[in-house]
């Protein structure tokens, strides 16, 4: 390999590269990558497919209080970068490829972090109606009783009401 | 060591090179793919910009819906689309291949009704309904399933019946010199064939839309009409449709401007609604009593009958949807994404064939679950029809052999009556395009008096003393027709028989 040859392909791996890293730099700032890091919940209307629950939020009584990330990302830095990233990466190929279940519904993990977050900041008064801690009570019989205690079950509309 | 330096080094420099190559190949990819992304994630962000690009200018004349098409392409992809011909379990049309005749060029058509239910025959005879009957197919083939249907043949059709075969704003428009009521009045009293001659278009973009606004307006007399007459006996006068009705209202009003009963009145067949009274089968009944009209007389018993038509808006408005101010629109013509934007689709079908975007957005079970919910309401109601057209064709065959036995006319008319009245009852639910599902209780109450109204006809043929007794008489004095909820249908409670 002839030091002239070298020199052309680290030149033309440089441009190779370099183009990649650009396009990607653009693409991401473009597509407001940065906003996706922050609690903003304009975020998560980026790609209009979350509008409905956007205006929704922006009706409800949680608006003072909540952002999306309060209720649909746990509070420690390594669950809320890993579910944002997990969701992320599912949103983006579901809205890029444009293959997903329409009206939106929530998968059964963002589900569990909700639930969570519901129980996070209302402790104080689902301790005492909520003895099994998001778990079935013990010795429950039924296959109803067996199931916990779902919060959204019943205040399905608190975060956004669909009207 | 010095004979292995050179072979080390070449082996060294292929490496390097290999790696060179590999690297390369992956940042061009990786740069392709990017591109790729970046090209889709800016065509998002366009199609959110602009809800539609104003290409050609549409006016109040323009009636080819492929014009209006290019301003909005979208919802003209879906209003094509109503040419697919799918079946539910108990509605939609199959596709049933013929051999095209002269008089009849249609290769394609859908499955006979009168084959599958010979019972029909029965309850027609002697009307051109018993001749050819099929299950009614998508919006893009109503023009020529009616030119073509074998109905035609057996009897003279007025050109009224193009006011919902075809797209006629136009037509009116210029048959009454701008005026639409003339124009209206005009092609009604043409005979059918004559009147095709001035339409060229099944429903179309203007039927619905304001060109300069894309507003929902009521394009036809006969609903403006109908609806002021029902408004006023609510006490609510000189109500306009076009001025006076809400939003969510004229998403189920543009329907109801064909989706409805309706008769012609007098000689020159205008089309009429019976809303007098209000939109409940009992209203409608006791308006063509007190009017008269008979659409023929029943060949087989002489009974003046009834042919009800598709009363889609009047059951839907007994309905628990139309009480929670759900409108046809929002499960016949569902919102869909389509890329960002956010249409109506035009593709209008059954909601069975698109329960997620038609049931799904308000209840939040699972696809299955909502489409055996709604099978179980129709299969109840498709089992109590059954019920109702046994009984009915019982009532049909004892009247015949009543009368071959030499009973007159005269002692026959209080069963007529009773023929009448079952019969429009059963029709009511079997013309009406949902098998019960816009209004489960209501379409099972009018189907089980129907059958109990032709088991007293038959009690009386065989009995002349015996006193018919017909529930919910006399009938409450309003219905509702509105898409908005809290809207009771009625504050008249219905008072007990009163024979």
């Amino acid at each position: 390999m002839s030091r002239a040859f070298r020199r052309r392909a680290i030149i033309l791996l440089s441009i190779l590269v370099g183009g990649a890293v650009g396009a990607a730099s653009f693409t991401f700032a473009y597509a407001k990558g940065t906003s996706y890091l922050t609690d903003d919940p304009a975020a998560c209307a980026n790609c209009h497919v979350m509008n409905e629950q956007y205006a929704g939020w922006r009706k409800a009584s949680h608006r003072h209080v909540a952002v999306c990330n309060d209720c649909h990302a746990p509070k420690a830095f390594l669950g809320k970068y890993a579910t944002k990233a997990l969701n992320g990466w599912h949103h983006s190929v579901a809205f890029t490829t444009g293959d997903f279940h329409e009206p939106i519904r929530i998968t059964a993990r963002n589900r569990e972090v909700t639930e969570g977050q519901c129980r996070a900041c209302h402790e104080d008064i689902v301790q005492a109606i909520d003895p099994a801690h998001g778990q079935a009570p013990a010795g429950a019989s039924t296959p109803a009783a067996q199931e916990p205690i779902s919060c959204i079950r019943c205040h399905a509309s608190v975060g956004h009401p669909e009207e | 060591m010095s004979s292995t330096a050179p072979s080390e080094a070449r082996s060294l420099r292929r490496r390097v090179l290999a790696l060179y190559i590999a690297v390369g190949l992956v940042s061009a990819l990786a740069i392709v793919l990017v591109i790729a992304l970046l090209i889709n994630i800016s065509q998002r962000k366009h199609e959110a910009k602009n809800p539609f690009f104003r290409v050609v200018e549409l006016t109040d004349d323009t009636v080819d819906p492929e014009v209006w098409g290019k301003n909005f392409p979208l919802q003209y992809d879906g209003y094509k689309r109503t040419v697919d011909q799918v079946r539910t379990r108990y509605g939609g049309s199959e596709a049933v291949p013929r051999t095209p005749t002269k008089a009849d060029p249609r290769t394609v058509v859908a499955q006979s009704r009168l084959e599958e239910d010979p019972r029909l025959k029965t309850m027609w005879a002697g009307y051109a309904f018993a001749k050819d009957f099929r299950e009614e197919r998508g919006h893009a083939h109503m023009l020529e399933d009616q030119l073509f249907t074998e109905r035609q043949q057996v009897t003279q059709q007025p050109g009224t019946c193009l006011n919902c075969h075809a797209s006629v704003y136009t037509a009116y428009k210029k048959l009454g010199d701008g005026d639409l009521k003339k124009g209206f009045e005009k092609l009604n009293a043409m005979p059918y064939f004559e009147a095709r001659r001035n339409v060229e278009h099944p429903v179309s973009c203007i039927d619905c839309h304001d060109p300069a606004t894309m507003q929902l307006r009521v394009t036809r007399v006969a609903f403006m009409e109908g609806m002021a007459r029902l408004k006023a006996s609510q006490g609510i006068q000189n109500y306009d449709v076009n001025r006076d009705a809400t939003r969510q209202e004229m998403r189920a009003f543009v329907c109801g401007q064909c989706h409805d009963e309706y008769y012609f009145q007098g000689k020159e067949k205008r089309l009429t609604y019976p809303w007098d009274k209000g939109l409940k089968i009992e209203n409608i009944l006791a308006y063509y009593e007190e009017n008269g009209h008979k659409d023929w007389t029943h060949a087989e018993t002489g009974a003046p009958a009834l042919k009800a038509q598709h009363p889609e808006f009047e059951l839907w408005n007994q309905g628990i949807h139309a009480r929670s101010g759900v409108a046809c629109a929002d499960c016949h013509m569902p919102y869909e994404r389509v890329g960002a934007l956010k249409i109506s689709d035009h593709h209008v079908r059954s909601p069975l064939l698109n329960i997620n975007r038609a049931c799904q957005p308000c209840h939040h079970f699972s696809e299955e679950e909502l489409r055996s919910r709604a099978e179980a309401i129709q299969e109840r109601t498709f089992n109590l029809r059954n019920q109702a057209m046994d009984a009915l064709v019982g009532l049909i065959e004892d009247t015949k052999a009543a009368r071959a036995a030499g009973k007159s006319e005269a002692e026959l008319a209080p069963v007529h009556a009773l023929q009448r009245r079952a019969q429009f009852m059963l029709d009511f639910i079997e013309a009406e395009n949902s098998m019960g599902f816009h209004a489960p209780q209501e379409a099972a109450r009018i189907l089980a008096e129907s059958a109990n109204i032709s088991r007293q006809g038959q009690i009386l043929l065989r009995d002349p003393k015996f006193q018919p007794q017909l529930p919910g008489q006399p009938p409450p004095k309003a219905g509702d027709a509105s898409a908005a909820p809290g809207n009771p249908a009625s504050s008249t409670p219905e008072k007990p028989a009163s024979h």
